[in-house]
């Protein structure tokens, strides 16, 4: 051993055996991210925004950058309405509950928000966390005990893979968005047994949305209750914005919406909304609620008062999926490869050949002035590498227009396009 | 053949369709190890274990299983309790 000093500071006692390092399950992914940065790359997981002046454009690196890549889907991060509202419940509520929303932590703006969205959504109960990570993961692993089933779709997120973990209950798997996977699920599982089905209005990897009404049609058939993650569908998806389960006729049949603030709401923080009669209880029952703190006034009071906007949003709703269909019509004529065949929501995914290219493509539209998200496995399905493009209503047509030529530049530039 | 045997050659079939390595496969291969699946290989395997045999694996229980010899037991196992 060239160099026993290594091992003492990773805590071996200096005449013990050498301390095993806890790490070096890491050490594939730390290899692959020093080959990946020892080309010169910049690195896609530690951009910084220096400053930023509006929901649609940033300063990275010095340089003006179109951002096309937040979950900033309605433009309401900058909305005067909405920071004078965090604004207002800044001096009048301080800067945070430092407490439990079962103790100290319940705040009139808390109450609020959560009549907002009682409001947007028509349901009789909605409980707010601290962020939709929480919310998944509180709502599942508290719903679903030992003997009961989780039935999921092999494409969640991670925050309901998160959730099956924290509880107890069986997890079922199906193939993504197949109906008929699904079907054949519930017939084999015990018919007295507890079923929770977890959905998804819009998978934000492909940016492809699911069969909702022929899948709740299904799961009631079976008598599940039914959870929709409706995270990337708020605000512009269905007739009142309450996501792909009303845009399909099947909101009534859904038991429990989860959602979060911190898309299309434009701030942080999770929530559930539901219709049934016991809802209530779960505020004392659901861990990741009680033993965290609330959210500060300021951030429920820019939640509720962007939740009520977005009621009344129909004309950006218009532009958003105007400005999707533009970009997912443009990089498919410039002949780029798709995740969806027809723009189905806000995200539109390229995909790359490999993550090397994928990471030289996202870096040379970063030079033409583009952020987008780079993704890869295991976030995406199959081992896919992508760049996940997600439209704002407030990108205005022109703005499109230049992204597409940055597309075309950078494509042509990593040889990604002919 | 007995009926393990049946369950055993059918598994070893669709083992073939995952395998990509062209791994040489016996009863003691490990799946994760030995045939170096990733965790959505195993779900993809799963399912068509599922449906061939008309049987329910879930998440919890497949986690237990290293081995095709332990999968053609589970299997069976299941296939009882119907």
């Amino acid at each position: 051993m060239t160099d026993p000093g290594i091992e003492m500071t990773v805590g071996g006692a200096p005449d013990g055996p050498a301390a095993r390092d806890l790490f070096s399950k890491f050490d594939p992914l730390i290899g692959q991210r020093e080959q990946l940065l020892s080309t010169g790359l910049t690195d896609p997981f530690n951009l910084v925004m220096e400053r930023v002046e509006s929901p649609t454009v940033a300063i990275c690196n010095g340089r003006r950058t179109i951002l096309l890549g937040t979950y900033n889907y309605m433009g309401m991060t900058f909305d005067p309405d909405v920071i004078a509202a965090g604004k207002h419940a800044l001096d009048e509520y301080g800067s945070g509950t430092t407490g439990s929303r079962v103790l100290n932590g319940t705040y009139q703006g808390h109450r609020e928000c959560e009549d907002a969205l009682r409001e947007f959504y028509g349901m009789d109960h909605a409980m707010v966390f601290s962020t939709g990570y929480q919310a998944n993961l509180g709502i599942i692993s508290t719903m679903a005990g030992k003997d009961d089933f989780i039935i999921l779709d092999t494409d969640s997120h991670a925050s309901i893979y998160d959730g099956c973990a924290l509880g107890n209950a069986q997890i079922v798997a199906f193939r993504h968005n197949d109906v008929e996977a699904l079907e054949k699920r519930l017939k084999r599982l015990p018919p007295d047994a507890g079923k929770l089905v977890v959905l998804e209005g819009v998978y934000s990897m492909l940016g492809d949305t699911a069969p909702l009404k022929e899948m709740v049609a299904v799961c009631k058939a079976a008598g599940a209750m039914v959870l929709v993650d409706e995270a990337h569908s708020m605000g512009f998806i269905g007739e009142h914005g309450r996501g792909v389960a009303e845009a399909q006729g099947v909101i009534d049949d859904v038991d429990f919406i989860i959602g979060t603030f911190s898309k299309s709401v434009g701030t942080v923080g999770g929530f559930c909304v539901s219709n049934h009669p016991k809802f209530e209880i779960l505020r004392l029952v659901c861990r990741p609620y009680v033993f965290t703190a609330s959210l500060p006034p300021s951030v429920v009071a820019t939640a509720a008062t962007s939740i009520r906007k977005l009621m009344h949003g129909g004309s950006k709703r218009a532009h958003l999926l105007e400005n999707s269909r533009q970009l997912h019509g443009g990089l498919k004529d410039l002949g780029f490869k798709l995740g969806t065949d027809e723009p189905q929501s806000a995200i539109i995914a390229v995909t790359m050949p490999d993550l090397e290219r994928g990471a030289a493509m996202w870096e040379a539209l970063l030079h033409e002035g583009l952020y987008v998200n780079l993704a890869r496995p295991p976030a995406t399905p199959q081992g896919m590498t992508l760049l996940r493009c997600s439209l704002c209503a407030e990108h205005t047509g022109e703005q499109v227009r230049e992204i597409l030529g940055m597309f075309g530049a950078a494509g042509r530039k990593t040889g990604v396009i002919g | 053949m007995t009926d393990r045997d049946e369950r055993l050659q059918t598994i070893l079939r669709l083992i073939t369709e995952f395998n990509k390595k062209g791994v040489e496969v016996t009863e003691e291969t490990r799946f994760a190890q030995d045939l170096e699946w990733d965790s959505l290989t195993v779900m993809d395997f799963v399912a068509a274990v599922e449906d061939e045999f008309d049987v329910l694996i879930t998440m919890n229980r497949a986690a237990e299983i290293e081995t095709v010899e332990q999968l053609v037991d589970a299997v069976g196992e299941l296939q009882g309790s119907k």
